[in-house]
C-alpha cells in the first residue's frame, strides 16, 4: 500500500514551480520591489540593532496601546496594496475600449478586483477600526489594559498572518477570481479548481478567528473594567459604538466562519452544501454570507460614528448634543443590521412581500442614522468650531455621507434596485459610504489620537494636502460611476465596446490619481511629523482641550495608563474633572499589577498560518504538522504560570515625577 | 474654504443630474423600466427634502460658528432640546413612511413574476393578446434563447414584437449570471437548477443592449446580446428567418454548446428539441442523468420511485460519475 503514496505529492501537494508567476511582468516587478524594500527594512533593523527591541517591545507586547498601533500600521500598509489594485482597475477600465484590451487579461484582472475588495474590507478597514478601538477604549474607560491582554496579542497576529497569506498569493499561486464574496457555484471546485479560492478561504478563516477573539475581549473589557462611577449612560460615545460593534462581531463572524467552512468541505471533500446538484443550494451561501456581510458594514461604520462624536464635541468645545438619543440610535442600528441582509439580492427572485419587507427595514435604518447626523449638526450649533484636521474630516464626512446614505436608501427600493443592482451606481454608493463614512472617520481618528499615542501632533500642512486630495479625489473618482450606473454599465467588466462611456472612466481614473496624491501626502505627513516632532511636541497630554478620560493621562501614556483609577461623575469625565478643578495626585503611589509579555500569540498564529498555507496547497503532511504545532504551543502556553508582575512603587513615582516636571515646564 | 467646496459641489450636481436624466436607466423604451426609472426620480426627490437642508445647515453652521466669529452665540453646556429631538427623529420618520408605502406598492406592481396589467400608461393589456414566451439560459459565456411556441432557438440575439407582453423564463447552465436589458426592464438572476421569471414589454422598435449583470468568470465582459424590439410583421419575418436555418439544437448539440467559449457570434437554430429547456433546468441533459424534479419527487416519497429501487440507484450513481470532470 505504501508504494501508492507519492512522497513529493505528500510533501508539496499541489505546489510546483508552475505556481510561480514568472511569466507575469507586473508581478515580477512587484516582487522585485517588495524584495528590495523588504531587504532594506531587514538591513536597517540589523544595522540599527532593532531586532531585540522590535521583538521585546512590539511583537511579544501585550500592551493594548502597542497592539493598537500595530493594527493601524497593518491597516495602512495593506491600504497601499489594496489601493495599488484599485489604480490598476481604474487604468484598465480607462484603457480597455474597442480594439484595445488594456494591459490586464481577465485572468489577472479578475484576481485584482477580488483582492481589492477582500483586502480593503478585511485587512484595511477592519485593522484600522480594531486598532483605534484597542488603543482608545481602555483609556477612555480608565482601565489599565483590556480584559485578556494575551488574547489581544494573539488576535492581532491572527489578523496579521491572514494578511500575510493574501500577500503570499501574489507570488505563489494566485488569488480567487470570484469577486470578494466568492459566490458558489463559481467558487466551487468545478469552476474554480485552482488555489485562488483556497487562499481566500484560509486567509479569512485565520483573520476571522483574530477578529472574533478581539470582539470577545473588548466586550469583556467594556462591560467589566469601567472606572468606578462610569455607568453605561456615562460612557463616551466612542466606547458605546465600540461595544455595539464588538457585539456585532461576536454575533456575525461565526456565521462567516461556518459558511466558509462549508464551502471548503464542498471543495475538498465533495460535500454538496452549495453545489448545483444533489440537493446543494447556492442561494443558501448567498443568504449566509450576507447575514455576516451586512452587519459587517455596521461593524466598520459604528466606530467611525463614535470617532465623529468625540471629534465634534471636542472641536466645538461643547457637550455632544443628544447623548441619549445618540446611544439609542447606535443600539437601534445594531439590532436592525440583522434584519436587512436580503437587500443584497432582491434580484434573485424573492417574492414581492419578502422584498418589500427587507426594503422597508433597510430604510428604517436611515432614521437613527439621520438622527445621528442631526445630533452632530446641533453639536456644531452654538459651538466654537476649531478647524483642526479631525474636524475637517468630520465635516467632509457629514456632507459626503448623506449623499451615500441617499443612494443607499434608493437601492433599498426593490424595483429601483432591479435596474441599479450590480451596476457602477452600486459601486459608487458603497465607496461613498465606506470612504466617506469609514475611511474619513479613521483619518479623523488617526489625526485626533496620534498626539496621545506619540506625544506630538501630526503636521497640519501635509495633513491639509492629504485631506483636499482625498476629498476632491473621492468626488472625481466616484461621481462618474453614479452616472455610468445610470447608463446601465455593470461592475467587474474588463473590456468595453461603447466608446461614449470612455470619458467617464478617464475621469474616474483621474480621481483615483488624486487619491494617490492624497495617500502620498499622508505618508509625507507622517514622515515630516516625525522629523519635526520637537516643534510639534505636546507636553500637556491634552492638546485639543478634549473631554474624555484618555486625555487625562500623559502622552504617550505610561504602560499602566493611570497611576490611580479615575472616578467618574459625569459623561465627558475629563471635561468635568477640568471644570471642577481636578488636581493630579502627586504622592501615595503603590505598586501596579500588570501582565507580562509573551511570544505565545505570535508563535501560535505563525503555526496557524503555516497550517493554512499547507491546507491551501493540499500539503497534508505539513498541514498536520502545523496543526499539531499550533495545538502544542497552545497547551505549552497554558503551563506558563509566570504571567504577571508588579511595577514597583518607586518606578511609578519616577514616571509620575517626570510627568510633573514636564507639565511644569509646559506651564 | 468651505464655501469653495460648496460652490464646487453645487456646480457639479446639476451637471451630473442633467447627464443622469438622459441615460438608458432614466429614459428607457419599455414600460416596466420606465416605471422603475420614474420611481428612482420620485424617491430621490423625496430624500432630497431632507438631504439638501442637512448639507446646507452643515456648511452654514461650520461657517457661522467658526472659532474666529466671536459674535456668534456660544453655549457649551447646551446639549438637549426635546422639541429638536422630536424633529430630528420625526422628519426622517415621515419621509420613510412615505417612501415605505411607495416601496410596498411599487414592489408589488413591478414584481417581475407578475403578469403585466398594462402596456403603457393608460393602455391596459387587451384581452385577446397572448404573451410571447422566451426561455433564456445563461451559458459560459453566452446567452441561449429558446422560443418554445415557435420551436426555434438563438444565441446572443433575441427579438420580441412591440407592445406585446413578453414572459421570460430564466435559468443557467453552470454559475450565476443576471439577465439584464436596461431599456426593457430591471434585471433578474439566472441561476443553475432554478428558474426565475420576468414579465416586460417593449414600447419602441429598436436594437437594445442586453448583457449579464453578475460576474461569472473569464468571459463575462463579452457576455452581451442584442435585443430587437420589432413591429409584429418584422417579428414574424425574423422568426421565419431563424426557422429557415437548417441547424437543429438537440441534447448532444447543447452539450457541445454548453462548453465555455468567449464572444460567441450570433447563431440561429431552425429547430430545437422539445423538452431541452426542461432538461437544462433540471440538470439532466446528459443521457442517463436523473432530472432534479424526478429526484425531488422521489425524495418526497422517502426515496421510492415508480421504477425499481436498484434502477434508481444506478441512475443516481451514473449521474454522479458524469458530474466529475464536467467542467474544464
Amino acid at each position: 500500500m505504501l508504494d501508492h503514496i507519492d512522497l513529493t505529492r505528500l510533501i508539496f501537494g499541489r505546489l510546483s514551480w508552475d505556481a510561480i508567476p514568472y511569466h507575469e511582468p507586473i508581478l515580477i516587478v512587484t516582487f522585485i520591489g517588495v524584495a528590495l524594500s523588504g531587504m532594506a527594512v531587514l538591513g536597517a533593523l540589523t544595522y540599527f540593532r532593532l531586532w531585540g527591541p522590535l521583538w521585546r517591545d512590539w511583537v511579544t507586547s501585550i500592551d493594548h496601546k502597542r497592539i493598537g498601533v500595530m493594527y493601524v500600521v497593518l491597516g495602512l500598509i495593506m491600504l497601499l496594496r489594496g489601493f495599488a489594485d484599485a489604480l490598476m482597475m481604474r487604468a484598465q477600465q480607462a484603457l480597455s475600449f474597442g480594439d484595445s484590451h488594456g494591459f490586464l487579461p481577465p485572468h489577472h484582472y479578475d484576481q485584482i478586483f477580488t483582492a481589492h475588495g477582500v483586502i480593503m474590507i478585511f485587512f484595511v478597514a477592519m485593522p484600522l477600526v480594531t486598532g483605534l478601538m484597542n488603543y482608545v477604549v481602555p483609556l477612555q474607560i480608565g482601565a489599565r489594559d483590556v480584559a485578556f491582554p494575551f488574547l489581544n496579542n494573539f488576535s492581532f497576529w491572527m489578523t496579521a498572518f491572514g494578511g500575510v497569506l493574501v500577500m503570499i498569493s501574489l507570488f505563489v499561486g494566485e488569488f480567487a477570481r470570484t469577486g470578494w464574496l466568492a459566490y458558489p457555484p463559481l467558487s466551487g471546485i468545478l469552476y474554480s479548481p485552482d488555489v485562488g479560492v483556497d487562499y481566500y478561504i484560509w486567509s479569512l478563516q485565520i483573520a476571522g478567528v483574530g477578529t472574533l477573539l478581539s470582539g470577545v475581549n473588548l466586550i469583556a473589557t467594556i462591560v467589566k473594567m469601567r472606572a468606578p462611577g462610569m455607568n453605561l449612560m456615562k460612557m463616551p460615545v466612542f466606547t458605546w459604538t465600540a461595544l455595539c460593534t464588538n457585539i456585532l462581531i461576536v454575533a456575525a463572524f461565526p456565521v462567516l466562519t461556518a459558511v466558509l467552512a462549508m464551502l471548503s468541505l464542498d471543495r475538498v471533500f465533495g460535500t454538496h452544501f452549495f453545489t448545483n446538484d444533489f440537493g446543494g443550494n447556492s442561494m443558501m451561501y448567498v443568504n449566509l454570507i450576507w447575514i455576516w456581510g451586512h452587519p459587517e458594514v455596521y461593524i466598520l461604520v459604528l466606530p467611525a460614528f463614535g470617532i465623529y462624536s468625540e471629534v465634534v464635541s471636542t472641536f466645538c468645545s461643547k457637550r455632544l448634543f443628544g447623548y441619549t438619543s445618540m446611544v439609542y440610535a447606535t443600539v437601534v442600528i445594531t439590532l436592525l443590521s440583522y434584519l436587512v441582509w436580503l437587500h443584497h439580492f432582491f434580484t434573485m427572485g424573492s417574492g414581492a412581500s419578502v422584498n418589500s419587507f427587507f426594503g422597508i427595514t433597510t430604510m428604517i435604518i436611515s432614521i437613527p442614522t439621520g438622527a445621528k447626523i442631526f445630533n452632530w449638526l446641533f453639536t456644531m450649533y452654538r459651538g466654537r468650531i476649531r478647524f483642526e484636521l479631525p474636524m475637517m474630516w468630520t465635516i467632509a464626512f457629514m456632507i459626503t455621507f448623506v449623499i451615500g446614505g441617499m443612494t443607499g436608501v434608493l437601492l433599498a427600493v426593490p424595483p429601483a434596485d432591479f435596474v441599479l443592482h450590480n451596476s457602477l451606481f452600486l459601486i459608487a454608493h458603497f465607496h461613498n459610504v465606506i470612504i466617506g463614512g469609514v475611511l474619513f472617520g479613521m483619518f479623523a481618528g488617526i489625526n485626533y489620537w496620534f498626539p496621545k499615542a506619540f506625544g506630538f501632533k501630526l503636521d497640519r500642512f501635509w495633513g491639509l494636502c492629504s485631506f483636499w486630495f482625498w476629498v476632491v479625489g473621492f468626488y472625481v473618482a466616484f461621481m462618474p460611476l453614479y452616472v455610468l450606473g445610470l447608463m446601465g454599465v455593470t461592475r467587474r467588466l474588463s473590456h468595453f465596446t461603447d466608446p461614449s462611456l470612455r470619458i467617464w472612466f478617464v475621469l474616474a481614473a483621474f480621481g483615483a490619481f488624486l487619491i494617490l496624491c492624497g495617500i502620498g501626502c499622508l505618508i509625507i505627513q507622517l514622515v515630516v511629523s516625525v522629523l519635526r516632532r520637537e516643534s510639534l511636541r505636546d507636553l500637556s497630554g491634552d492638546p485639543w482641550d478634549a473631554r474624555t478620560l484618555e486625555w487625562a493621562t500623559s502622552s504617550p501614556p505610561p504602560s499602566y495608563n493611570f497611576a490611580f483609577t479615575p472616578k467618574v461623575y459625569d459623561n465627558d469625565a475629563w471635561a468635568d474633572m477640568k471644570n471642577n478643578g481636578y488636581t493630579r495626585p502627586l504622592k501615595g503611589f503603590v505598586p501596579i499589577h500588570m501582565p507580562k509579555n509573551t511570544a505565545a500569540g505570535f508563535i501560535i498564529a505563525a503555526c496557524a498560518a503555516g497550517c493554512g498555507f499547507a491546507l491551501i496547497w493540499h500539503m497534508w503532511l505539513l498541514a498536520g504538522l502545523g496543526f499539531v504545532a499550533m495545538l502544542g504551543s497552545t497547551i505549552i502556553h497554558t503551563f506558563n504560570y509566570n504571567r504577571d508582575f508588579y511595577i514597583p512603587a518607586d518606578e511609578v513615582v519616577r514616571v509620575e515625577n517626570e510627568r510633573t516636571r514636564l507639565l511644569n515646564s509646559y506651564v | 474654504m468651505f464655501s469653495s467646496i460648496a460652490r464646487r459641489g453645487f456646480l457639479l450636481l446639476p451637471a451630473l443630474m442633467l447627464v443622469g436624466c438622459n441615460t438608458v436607466v432614466m429614459n428607457p423604451s419599455g414600460d416596466i423600466a420606465a416605471q422603475q426609472g420614474h420611481l428612482i426620480a420620485i424617491s430621490t426627490i423625496l430624500m432630497l427634502l431632507i438631504i439638501v437642508p442637512v448639507i446646507a445647515l452643515t456648511i452654514l453652521f461650520a461657517w457661522r460658528y467658526r472659532k474666529n466669529n466671536t459674535t456668534a452665540r456660544y453655549e457649551p453646556e447646551w446639549d438637549h432640546s426635546t422639541a429638536l429631538e422630536l424633529v430630528i427623529w420625526g422628519a426622517p420618520l415621515l419621509i420613510i413612511i412615505a417612501l415605505g408605502l411607495l416601496t410596498w406598492i411599487s414592489t408589488h406592481t413591478l414584481d417581475p413574476y407578475r403578469q403585466l396589467a398594462r402596456l403603457a400608461p393608460g393602455r391596459p393589456v387587451p384581452d385577446k393578446v397572448k404573451p410571447v414566451t422566451i426561455e433564456a439560459v445563461a451559458l459560459d459565456w453566452k446567452w441561449l434563447f429558446i422560443y418554445p411556441e415557435q420551436g426555434i432557438a438563438t444565441i446572443n440575439e433575441v427579438a420580441a414584437p412591440v407592445d406585446v407582453p413578453i414572459r421570460f423564463k430564466i435559468s443557467a447552465s453552470s454559475v450565476m449570471n443576471s439577465f439584464y436589458i436596461p431599456a426593457l426592464a430591471g434585471q433578474i438572476y439566472a441561476m443553475p437548477g432554478m428558474e426565475t421569471s420576468l414579465h416586460a414589454v417593449i414600447n419602441k422598435a429598436g436594437d437594445y443592449k442586453g448583457f449579464s449583470a453578475n460576474y461569472s468568470g473569464a468571459g463575462f465582459s463579452d457576455m452581451n446580446f442584442v435585443f430587437h424590439g420589432m413591429s409584429s410583421g418584422d417579428f414574424q419575418q425574423w422568426v421565419q428567418k431563424v426557422k429557415a436555418d437548417k441547424s437543429n439544437l438537440d441534447r448532444a448539440g447543447y452539450l457541445q454548446l454548453e462548453k465555455p467559449s468567449i464572444a460567441e457570434p450570433v447563431r440561429y437554430y431552425g429547430n430545437v428539441e422539445g423538452d431541452l429547456y426542461h432538461a437544462i433546468l433540471n440538470e439532466c441533459v446528459k443521457p442517463g442523468q436523473m432530472c432534479m424534479d424526478q429526484m425531488m419527487a422521489a425524495d418526497m416519497h422517502g426515496g421510492e420511485m415508480q421504477m425499481s429501487g436498484t434502477e434508481h440507484e444506478q441512475t443516481h450513481m451514473d449521474g454522479k460519475m458524469q458530474m466529475s470532470g464536467h467542467h474544464e
